[in-house]
């Protein structure tokens, strides 16, 4: 157990390093299922974020008295109830997104990157760095969304956060872009197909990035040992 | 002439590579497609000559990328087939970004990320196909008569260009193929023989109808795949199973109601059911490799091709039902195993037979 938390190293971990989809490759079903356009990925993101920080939270402050042998029925308790309440609040106050993302909101009680983080960070954390690791993990989990619904709205229609301002509020309403004037629709991207396609063309592009970043710090170490000798 | 080892048993080496077997295909093709090139005009060039070059190109950028050597791999001909195929599935007068989309489609999402040849699961041009078919099915459904090349109101060069770059008229030009008119009237309530009415099943053979290229012309393409039987590069049991079962299953339901169901012949002759038999079905990676399984496969793609084209949204059905046989090969491999030598079905030895 670290005794100072190092946020930056946390924070860059979730976002990029270990991102729950490109990273972890976890919570296929969401990203794959409600990513139709980028609005629903922000939107789906966002309610997963506070999931995680709650349950994050929730977890860390609770991690000396839940023994080992019930932990898991304890979490999936804290997170099923975190759950219901997003679940009855987007109902209530953004009913147009809860209407598009349907059934995958209450499935987030069975979204493996929440109980993953519960188990892996939260349960052996105190609350603060937890609730940083919480929020940082959703908020890679909605980049992740966001970037695999964007490439499929850009290619499927045309546009990218179309319908934000009615979908999660007219404060949004400035994401809206239409990229391509008169764009026909290339529906296979719109559909399920198109889900798979963007996310293992995303997933070969960041293992490209990676490996030529890798190629360039090896590259930067030789060359500051040849100097140093 | 035969040669053989001299250290070994005698195994004769019959020269067969990739390219021999493409380059046999291809000419398997080529009378039918010359056909319809002559029977659709400039824009059937065009878009051959399109989706040749789309997909030559796109094989060409993922084997760079892959770091494979282009000549060797440029050279065997599998990608100009694939291009090939998928060009006489379009409707020839598609526009020239169906063409080059579809091909790029065809190679890098149908065969380049699977592994490259003989690494893909599906039959790579029937992917092109079909993404563009639920992607755009307005030009992916718009044919048109035959306008013989050179004929009185054909398309000259120039005019072919412009309809290939430009688009056409769909409403004063466009054509409904015999699978699509049929069903339409059916699905209004027309009876049978009326709905048939214009149906010359002559013209169906020799192919002077609307439709794709490959739609057409069923009886050069018959003859074409006879040649390849007769030069073995494909066997009888995948083309025969599927059309047979195909006919079967439309003669059955013709003689159930005749007045719903048209007949076996007609459904023989129509759509791309020949093409799909002899050239698309019997591809050598995505489909079974035992006889038998091979039986399987192609009596599995002649029945849901009539499903589909009976009772689901789309008038043609080859391309789905083929890609839905593909996805079935691993498993139907696996199920008709042959059994091993000196072991039984399930792989236990045989027990040496006592002397009595």
């Amino acid at each position: 157990m670290p005794n100072t938390p190092r946020y930056g190293a946390i924070v860059k971990e979730a976002l990029y390093d270990n991102n729950v989809v490109f990273g972890q490759m976890l919570a296929l079903c969401p990203t794959l299922a409600v990513t139709s356009t980028a609005t629903n990925g922000l939107g789906m993101g966002l309610a997963t974020t506070f999931v995680l920080g709650l349950s994050n939270a929730a977890v860390a402050l609770l991690r000396n008295f839940i023994t080992p042998e019930v932990r898991i029925p304890a979490y999936v308790l804290i997170i099923a109830t975190l759950v219901t309440v997003v679940d009855m609040a987007m109902n209530a106050w953004l009913h147009d997104l809860y209407q598009v993302l349907g059934l995958f909101i209450p499935l987030i009680v069975v979204n493996c990157a929440v109980l993953g983080r519960a188990e892996t960070f939260a349960s052996r954390n105190p609350v603060l760095p937890s609730v940083v690791d919480g929020l940082a993990t959703g908020a890679g989990f909605a980049v992740a969304l966001m970037l695999v619904g964007g490439v499929r709205e850009v290619l499927g229609s045309g546009t990218l956060f179309a319908n934000a301002s009615s979908l999660l509020g007219p404060a949004f309403s400035f994401l809206e872009v239409t990229v391509v004037a008169d764009y026909g629709g290339f529906l296979l991207f719109v559909l399920p197909p198109g889900g798979f396609l963007v996310v293992g063309f995303l997933l070969a592009a960041k293992r490209v990035l990676d490996r030529r970043l890798e190629r360039l710090r090896v590259a930067k170490a030789a060359a500051a040992a040849a100097e140093a000798a | 002439m035969i040669s053989t080892h001299d250290i070994s048993g005698p195994y004769a080496h019959q020269k067969t590579s990739i390219r021999r077997t493409m380059a046999l295909v291809m000419v398997a093709l080529l009378p039918a497609t010359l056909f319809d090139l002559w029977v659709f005009g400039w824009p059937a060039i065009n878009l051959l000559v399109l989706t040749l070059a789309a997909s030559v190109a796109a094989e060409a950028g993922c084997l760079s990328l892959a770091g494979k050597r282009l000549p060797l791999f440029l050279g065997d001909g599998s990608v100009v087939l694939t291009g090939w195929l998928l060009a006489m599935s379009l409707p020839p007068w598609a526009p020239w970004w169906i063409a080059v989309l579809g091909g790029v489609v065809a190679v890098v999402l149908g065969k380049h990320v699977f592994g490259g040849l003989g690494q893909n699961v599906f039959n790579p041009a029937m992917v092109g196909r079909v993404a563009l078919l639920i992607s755009f099915p307005l030009p992916m459904t718009m044919y048109v008569a035959p306008r013989p090349l050179f004929g009185a109101g054909s398309p000259g060069f120039v005019e072919g260009l412009s309809i290939t770059f430009g688009g056409w008229d769909y409403d004063a030009l466009s054509a409904a193929s015999t699978l699509g008119h049929v069903k339409t009237e059916l699905a209004r309530g027309v009876a049978l023989d009326q709905a048939m009415g214009g149906t010359d099943l002559m013209a169906l053979v020799m192919g002077t109808v609307p439709g794709s290229m490959g739609e057409t012309s069923a009886a050069l393409l018959l003859l074409g795949g006879l040649f390849l039987i007769a030069r073995r590069v494909i066997s009888w049991h995948i083309p025969v199973s599927m059309l047979g079962a195909l006919f079967a299953l439309a003669t059955l339901m013709h003689w159930v109601d005749p007045a719903r169901f048209p007949g076996g012949f007609y459904h023989l002759v129509t759509g791309a059911a020949v093409l799909g038999a002899f050239f698309i079905a019997t591809d050598l990676v995505t489909s079974p490799v035992t006889p038998p399984g091979q039986l399987v496969y192609g009596a599995g793609i002649g029945i849901l091709t009539y499903v589909i084209r009976t009772w689901a949204g789309f008038p043609e059905g080859i391309a789905f039902a083929v890609l839905l046989m593909n996805a079935m090969t691993p498993l139907i491999d696996r199920w008709v195993r042959p059994r091993v030598y000196g072991r039984t079905l399930r792989g236990e030895p045989l027990q040496p037979r006592r002397k009595a």
